[in-house]
């Protein structure tokens, strides 16, 4: 077997060392009962031709987002990602790597990693910024309850224009520690509503903005609502490109900023693995989850980086942890790093600016189809449309002619069923734009 | 000066209870990096937590060995956790507390005792 | 050190300062179309200013992370010794897979005409995970190990609930020498921890577990093999005992590469565990990161189990996206970890029955060589019958002498191997747990062996300066982790003196 060294002399050998007769002897407190036998009912081993020919036979019964007019978003978006991202990623130091717990031996990652979280405190408008979570929505699950254990209060307000999958990943986190989440009602242009439910009681308010409905919201007036009761703002995200273009929510007052990162190097992968990013003010770190780098010294006075501040994390502070959370993305946080560096600030914003125009574009061309209502009043590259029809229906009648409509509302969260979200990148051809606009005419 | 068998001390200053960490823990703990001290007019019971002293890969709970509330805390820990270690038993003490029950000291161990329980550790 | 370059590169070792220090990084390594340029449809919300992001051009991008990699220690390189790791080889066959369009280049909400093909993979998946496991239901969404941990607590509290138990339930036992998540992970679930000690042999003290059961536990959380590489003999009367209780058997699953393909949870009495992909599945640990921690629930918890799920529809498959009345809310957004899916698929398919059992098998038997080899120089605590796939050890036989288990650990490192976990588990002073895997050649283990028996010698010998001054051959000297936490400096900032005064303020 070609990845098992160990040869029939090899282990006569070390059985011999050991001192026991078979392997079975090491298995000796197993209870018999527990003892399979036989081999579990499942195929042996296979080279890697009859590999390689099954995992491509089953990735072929799928229709790759490229091989359509795609203009799909709603928490993961289509961007091309350059190809010595994928090169670096995969060098055996990157990719086989660990944690980086013995830092004289993992210098690679933790320079990484602080580089990293610069990057993210200047694109968020943040101070300081982690070394990523999993993904954007248990960011901001985290981020709300993080909320909860900086103000000591029980109550999170959460706008309708936060993405739905976030609403329940940020609900099944804080109610399961008793701390309550009011979702309001779907809406597109809604984060100030919850200015409206603010009182001592609440330890933040969560927004989003460009929200799921692709519009984006000036955050300054609900920050200054929210720090008057002592609550924080907590402002999410899907859309990291935004950001090239359109004011962060840090620069608007938000006391953590939290949301998925994704589009930067990483590709759509059916929904991951993707890259949390998690920012805040430096007086609130010690209340941040999720591991961090730092820099230091060596013995030699040399400058060095090494995780730090662990004592807020699960391996030291156990039942006492702000999160137990043990892994962070990773290599898809390397991949983020390498792309933005690639980007620079004037790739960043001229990337933007591409996504943003080819969106206009195509808002243009969908409000040009009669029945067709633009919703979003202010958008990046996202934004909602009425239809005068069932908006998954239209989804699934475009399907048929290999177009990839965005997705209804609907699907995501009970309610308004006649919209349709979509979104462009600069992967958009005006091609694609003309043959959506057409059959979307046809549709209705 | 008392101590208790996890390791705090207090003494009287005036009718207020000066509290820190024994050097013996502090040496035990390492370097310390952090302390997260009370409130201000916050209410402590003996026994239970009152601050927490951190080493780089260590957070410790550190109990009240008195009840009462919290009239002082030292700030300069803040900027200079190492001071714990320097001076744990003088310029690296915790929290001042107004006593509510007088007779708790009582029942602390004297410097004598305190020797011994560590040694027997 | 004496002998300095003018450019501090050493050899191979190039040096290589952060991108923000880089003069006139105001490159791009990315040829884009050049926007029209015209009125935005921001509203006024135009970023005002432009982020602090360096660019460089692709040449420069690629030296500066390619200098960064070389200062990485992976098991592509060397011996990765870290118990409860499972630092296996992550076979490149995975790479190839995860990057086929169909399954890289494929949106999670996109229809399901278009996604049959991943639908089925997530099945099978699923499929060799139950049979493995001996479970009737997996949630594939937690997104690492200690997700999976919270999914299958919450699974457990929803049942508690369903029972009407929900209020009263709210007391975990785990065991003294439980890995840190578990602790957290129940008090996230809302639970209240209460310890287990472990006894004379290592194990959880049966006695101890039976005298803490009442009518508010929910659940007993146990590792097996446990963190001390020791296999439970009692875990099924413990199964039986909670069960007997009232309450549910949460297994920690990062230990499941002592016995996969040999014994089957399931069998005995595990209500919900978590598997970690990137431990015993090969994925790639990635510097820290992306983990997959399917979790695998009994019959008991089968409908508590979160959205999304896979449910046949037709011919094909479908994503039933929506809750179960009374189930797990949603953990994250989307469906889970599907390029860990692929990798585990893969690896699994390479692998069959036959194969991984065969896993097991040389994990164990690599791990117990590896004692036996040190065992006359270094302290095994419960060395008196086999460990499963890691060897305990400790420093007693060395502290005499001014030498630690951090000490060998520095100085492993200059003898080329990633040091072992060290001070885990807490129960056991001065642990060293040492998790060789299957994918060590002998001559590996041997080279490793040799290495741990000098350094012993040495410690003997009393030459405690030696270890103080390690590691010297590392691309860094020791650093100074008090001062990272003294005073953190978790960004690079342009006007450092500013910053200092903010901080202040």
């Amino acid at each position: 077997m070609r990845y098992l060294p160990l040869t029939e002399d090899d282990r006569a050998r070390m059985l011999a060392t050991i001192g026991v007769k078979s392997v079975d002897d090491l298995y000796v407190d197993v209870p018999q009962a527990a003892r399979l036998k036989g081999l579990v009912d499942l195929p042996k081993a296979q080279g890697e031709l009859a590999v390689e020919r099954r995992m491509r036979a089953l990735a072929e019964k799928n229709t790759p987002a490229g091989r359509t007019a795609f203009f799909l978003g709603a928490g993961a978006y289509r961007h091309h990602v350059p190809a010595s991202v994928d090169h670096l990623i995969q060098r055996g130091e990157f990719l086989t790597s660990y944690t980086p717990y013995q830092p004289e031996i993992a210098q690679g990652t933790l320079q990484a990693l602080y580089e990293f979280q610069t990057q993210v405190a200047e694109l968020l408008g943040c101070e300081i910024a982690n070394a990523s979570m999993y993904d954007g929505s248990t960011a901001c699950a985290e981020a709300a309850l993080m909320a909860a254990r900086a103000t000591k209060r029980k109550r999170v307000i959460v706008s309708g224009g936060v993405h739905p999958h976030y609403i329940e990943a940020t609900r099944t986190l804080c109610e399961a520690q008793g701390v309550e989440i009011v979702a309001l009602a779907p809406a597109v242009d809604g984060e100030a509503e919850v200015m409206k439910h603010l009182d001592d009681t609440v330890a933040g308010v969560l927004v989003q903005s460009p929200n799921v409905f692709g519009t984006v919201t000036d955050l300054t007036p609900i920050s200054d609502a929210a720090h008057a009761k002592g609550a924080l703002l907590v402002a999410t995200f899907t859309e990291a490109v935004s950001f090239g273009m359109v004011e962060p929510p840090g620069a608007m007052g938000a006391d953590i900023v939290a949301g998925e990162g994704q589009s930067i190097g990483n590709s759509l992968n059916f929904g991951g693995p993707y890259v949390g990013l998690f920012a805040t003010r430096e007086k609130l770190v010690r209340s941040m989850p999720g591991r961090v780098a730092g820099e230091t010294v060596d013995a030699d006075g040399k400058r060095g980086f090494v995780l730090t501040l662990s004592t807020r994390e699960q391996h030291i502070r156990r039942e006492k942890a702000t999160s137990n959370i043990c892994t962070n993305a990773g290599l898809c946080t390397l991949a983020f790093t390498i792309h933005m560096t690639l980007l620079g600030q004037r790739g960043l914003s001229q990337l933007a600016e591409l996504n943003h125009e080819t969106a206009c574009a195509l808002a243009d061309a969908l409000a040009g189809v009669k029945g067709v209502e633009l919703l979003t009043p202010r958008f990046f590259n996202e934004f909602a449309v009425r239809l005068p029809k069932g908006a998954q229906g239209v989804v699934d009648k475009l399907a048929g002619q290999n177009i990839v409509a965005g997705v209804a509302y609907s699907r995501l969260r009970e309610g308004m069923d006649d919209v349709l979200i979509v979104a462009a990148t600069e992967t958009n051809t005006e091609d694609d734009i003309a043959k959506f606009a057409a059959a979307l005419k046809g549709a209705l | 000066m008392k101590y208790t068998e996890e390791h705090e001390w207090v003494r009287m200053d005036g009718d207020v209870a000066v509290v820190g960490i024994s050097a013996y823990a502090a040496e035990q703990l390492g370097d310390v990096v952090y302390v997260e001290l009370p409130a201000i007019g916050a209410k402590v019971v003996k026994g239970k937590d009152m601050a927490v002293v951190e080493s780089a890969k260590a957070a410790s709970d550190v109990y009240a060995p008195i009840s009462g509330e919290i009239v002082a805390v030292n700030d300069a820990l803040g900027s200079a956790p190492e001071t714990v270690n320097a001076g744990a038993e003088a310029g690296g003490w915790f929290v001042k507390i107004k006593p509510s029950n007088a007779g708790e000291m009582d029942a602390l161990m004297d410097a004598g005792a305190y020797k011994t329980f560590v040694e027997g550790l | 050190m004496s002998d300095q370059t003018t450019t501090g590169s050493r050899g191979l070792l190039q040096a290589e300062a952060l991108i923000f220090e880089i003069e006139g990084a105001k490159h791009t390594g990315v040829d884009l179309p050049t926007p029209k340029g015209g009125k935005d449809r921001l509203g006024g919300l135009k970023r005002k200013s432009a982020p602090a992001l360096p660019g460089l051009s692709e040449p420069e991008t690629v030296r500066h992370y390619t200098r960064l990699s070389q200062r990485n220690y992976a098991i592509d390189l060397g011996l990765f010794p870290l118990g409860s790791c499972t630092m296996k080889h992550n076979p490149r066959l995975n790479e190839r897979a995860a990057r086929f369009e169909g399954f890289a280049d494929l949106h999670p909400l996109q229809p399901e005409s278009m996604t049959q093909g991943a639908l089925e993979l997530m099945d099978d998946l699923a499929h060799w995970l139950l049979e493995l496991t001996g479970l009737p239901a997996v949630a594939l969404s937690p997104k690492a190990g200690a997700h999976g941990e919270f999914c299958g607590m919450l699974a457990i509290k929803a049942a508690l609930e369903a029972r009407g138990e929900g209020a009263t339930r709210t007391r975990v036992l785990v065991p003294e020498s439980a890995h840190g998540t578990n602790p957290a992970t129940a008090v996230q679930c809302g639970f209240t921890v209460d310890e287990v000690p472990g006894n004379a042999q290592g194990r959880v003290d049966l006695a101890a577990l039976e005298a803490k059961l009442g009518p508010d536990v929910a659940a007993v959380m146990l590792t097996n093999p446990n963190t001390l590489g020791l296999f439970e003999g009692d875990v099924k009367k413990i199964a039986d005992l909670v069960h007997g209780a009232g309450g549910y058997f949460y297994c920690d699953g990062a230990n499941f590469n002592a016995i996969v393909g040999r014994v089957r949870p399931g069998d005995l009495g595990v209500d919900a565990m978590h598997i970690n992909l990137h431990k015993t599945f090969s994925t790639p640990h990635g510097g820290g990161g992306p983990g997959a921690g399917p979790t695998v629930l009994s019959e008991a918890l089968a409908a508590y189990a979160p959205p999304p799920l896979i449910v046949k529809k037709g011919d094909g498959r479908a994503m039933e996206e929506h809750r179960r009345p009374g189930a797990v809310g949603r953990l994250c957004a989307f469906h889970g970890q599907m390029g860990m899916f692929t990798r585990a698929m893969t690896y699994m398919l390479s692998h069959g029955s036959d194969g991984l059992r065969q896993v097991a098998e040389d994990a164990v038997l690599n791990a117990n060589y590896i004692r036996a080899r040190l065992k006359p120089h270094f302290s095994a605590p419960f060395g008196d019958g086999p460990c499963m796939h890691e060897a305990l050890l400790d420093d007693t036989s060395i502290k005499a002498h001014g030498v630690e288990t951090i000490d060998i650990a520095k100085a492993l490192i200059d003898e080329g191997f990633h040091p072992m976990t060290t001070y885990f588990p807490l129960v056991v002073h001065g642990a060293m747990l040492i998790e060789p895997t299957e994918t060590e050649s002998k001559r590996e283990i041997d080279r490793f062996c040799d290495a741990m028996i000098a350094l012993a010698e040495r410690a003997r010998s009393g030459d405690a300066a030696f270890f103080k001054a390690a590691p010297k051959f590392a691309p860094s000297r020791r650093l100074d982790e008090t001062r990272a936490a003294r005073q953190p400096k978790l960004r690079w900032r342009a006007d450092a003196e500013a910053a200092v005064k903010k901080a202040a303020e």
